[in-house]
């Protein structure tokens, strides 16, 4: 009798086992999915344009004669996004993880973080809102010749976005500094800035980098407000004064309009969604690399 | 060698700043709402919950975005949380920390920061076309499920390494097998933790518009989702498509959606600081 029950039981420890097992597989076939879509779907679209100008062209106008279907004003959109965003997010997310884990009472920090991660948790479109309807505006009035539509507008709202990840980030790579090597630099008489400066921020190196990675991953890959804000306009600028296109919203743009499924147009989006899932894949693979190496040091 | 004044007055002036710099950043939360509130409150009544949208601002309302929120979301829970909370479970109770549980862990760091337009295209020719769910409900909320599985594994696992090791240690000593020491001792003590995250990992679906954008939900919708097979607008989604238009009223409107929107994740998000406050304070728990 028992060594029956006992068999039962091992064939549901071992059913649920596997079930679990079939679960967790399930995130790794998203991950297979989605290469293989992205693969098999731009195979279709390079065989009609030969990756080289893709790659490499300097003019993108799918959807209109005569057709060039060079993705550098995309990337170049995105890009300048990219480098407003960090503008705004990576010094002042920097200086709020220091604040926060050098400076905040605990007091200040119960209410900063939760703050932060309601920032966090706003909605893109609501970002893509405030920017169309405020930060443009506000723009306008300050400087002359900024379109409606631009890419300043959309990298300040980015930027905006990101900025409560690297904060946390940041002040988590703070706190893991051991208080020994901060006790060591004001024991020889530096002051708290110099300390932090000096010993705190050179040891969380590592964390602060992989959060800036990250952060500019993010950029890359946020659709909806600069989707709403930055324009539909490809072009090859740095001038932050005029109207965009991202890849993100390239893609955004093709699946609102009315681009027969099987065309070479509507192709492109999945070869500039391969373009955009290998960018990110790559500085997220970075960023945990080195996220595990500082985990490594210091637990 | 600077002078001991002079390096005090600097250190003073970098703390100013940290804490200038961060509290602007409180404040722009400030700015943001209140932008928000100012231009959509007059909109917003009883009779904007529930009326179709239009193309008269004035008689434009989200009943549709809403019960299409309400029924994408739902699937989107149906879907993810249990496959999310099984994963962790088997990531941290189950697996040896051989090759497969690292592959599946880095796995899962990457899928989360992968942007979620990608998610958009994933589920537009899997679910979508393969398995020609069209532009329903239920390809929405699979798409959605996928997008936020990595979200909930990670914070279902971090619950469940916080609970201690003693309870597992006292279950197996008491002859319960794997399982049963997961069902009724691991699992009820890490739920406060796996409660929070599965929250804040809804509110993150409820607020994504692009990849629903990408599986082609409409963004003009006169009607309720009947089955999980009807076409459907999200609150994002209608958000998009009035704050794209050149009228500046119908900017009005999205502003009141926007609250509407904001309304419902603030509440979600108090939630979880609340439950994470309220239960992670107590001890051996």
């Amino acid at each position: 009798m028992t060594v029956q029950l006992r068999k039962k039981g091992n064939v549901r420890e071992r059913l649920i086992r596997w079930l679990l097992l079939g679960c967790a597989c399930v995130s790794v076939a998203t991950t297979v999915a989605i290469i293989l879509i992205l693969a098999t779907e731009s195979a279709v679209f390079f065989r009609e344009v030969s990756i080289l100008d893709f790659l490499f062209g300097t003019r993108w106008t799918p959807l209109l004669e005569p057709r060039s279907f060079g993705v550098l004003p995309l990337l170049s959109g995105t890009l300048l996004i990219v480098i407003g965003s960090s503008l705004v997010a990576l010094p002042v997310g920097l200086a709020t993880g220091i604040y926060l884990s050098e400076y905040a009472s605990d007091r200040v920090r119960e209410v900063v973080k939760p703050v932060l991660e309601i920032l966090a948790g706003i909605p893109t479109v609501v970002y893509g809102y405030f920017a169309l309807t405020f930060v443009t505006p506000v723009l306008q009035t300050f400087f002359d010749g900024i379109r409606i539509f631009n890419a300043a507008s959309a990298s300040i709202v980015v930027g905006i976005m990101v900025l409560p990840m690297v904060a946390s980030l940041c002040d988590d790579a703070f706190r893991a500094v051991p208080r020994s090597l901060r006790n060591g630099a004001y024991a020889l008489g530096a002051t708290r800035m110099e300390v932090t400066l000096g010993v705190t921020l050179p040891s969380a190196t590592s964390g602060v980098v992989a959060s800036f990675v990250l952060a500019i991953s993010r950029a890359i890959g946020e659709t909806m407000a600069v989707t709403l804000a930055a324009g539909a306009t490809p072009k090859m600028t740095l001038n932050p004064a005029e109207s965009i296109q991202t890849m993100t919203a390239y893609i955004v743009q093709v699946s609102l309009g009315d681009t027969p499924a099987g065309t070479v147009e509507y192709q492109t989006i999945f070869a500039v969604a391969a373009l955009l899932f290998a960018i990110t894949l790559f500085m997220n693979v970075i960023a945990n690399r080195v996220l595990r190496r500082f985990r490594e040091v210091y637990e | 060698m600077k002078s001991l004044a002079r390096r005090r007055r600097l250190a003073l002036f970098f703390r100013y700043v940290c804490t200038l710099v961060t509290w602007a950043g409180v404040l722009l939360l400030g700015l943001l709402l209140y932008h928000v509130s100012r231009q959509g409150v007059e909109w917003l009544d009883l009779e904007f919950l529930q009326s179709f949208p239009s193309r008269f601002p004035e008689r434009a309302g989200i009943k549709s975005a809403l019960w299409g929120t309400c029924w994408v979301i739902s699937f989107t829970a149906l879907f993810s949380i249990p496959l999310g909370v099984a994963s962790a479970i088997y990531l941290e109770e189950y697996a040896r920390k051989g090759r497969l549980a690292r592959w599946i862990e880095i796995n899962l760091s990457n899928l989360s920061g992968v942007p979620s337009i990608v998610f958009g295209i994933l589920g537009l020719v899997i679910f979508v076309r393969t398995m020609a769910l069209e532009r329903s409900v239920l390809a929405g909320s699979l798409t959605l499920a996928l997008l936020i599985l990595p979200v909930i594994v990670i914070a279902a696992r971090e619950a469940i390494r916080a609970v201690p090791q003693s309870i597992r240690h006292a279950s197996y000593a008491l002859g319960a097998t794997r399982w049963e020491t997961v069902r009724h001792h691991v699992l009820p003590s890490a739920f406060p933790g796996i409660l929070t995250g599965v929250i804040l990992a809804v509110s993150r679906a409820i607020g994504e518009t692009a990849p629903l954008i990408m599986i082609g939900a409409l963004t003009y919708v006169a009607f309720v989702p009947e089955n999980p097979l009807s076409p459907f607008t999200t609150l994002p989604i209608q958000i998009f498509n009035w704050s794209s238009r050149p009228q500046q009223e119908f900017h009005y409107v999205a502003a009141a959606g926007i609250i509407v929107l904001l309304v419902v994740l603030l509440l979600m998000n108090a939630t979880a600081i609340y439950i994470r406050h309220r239960l992670g304070r107590k001890p051996g728990r």
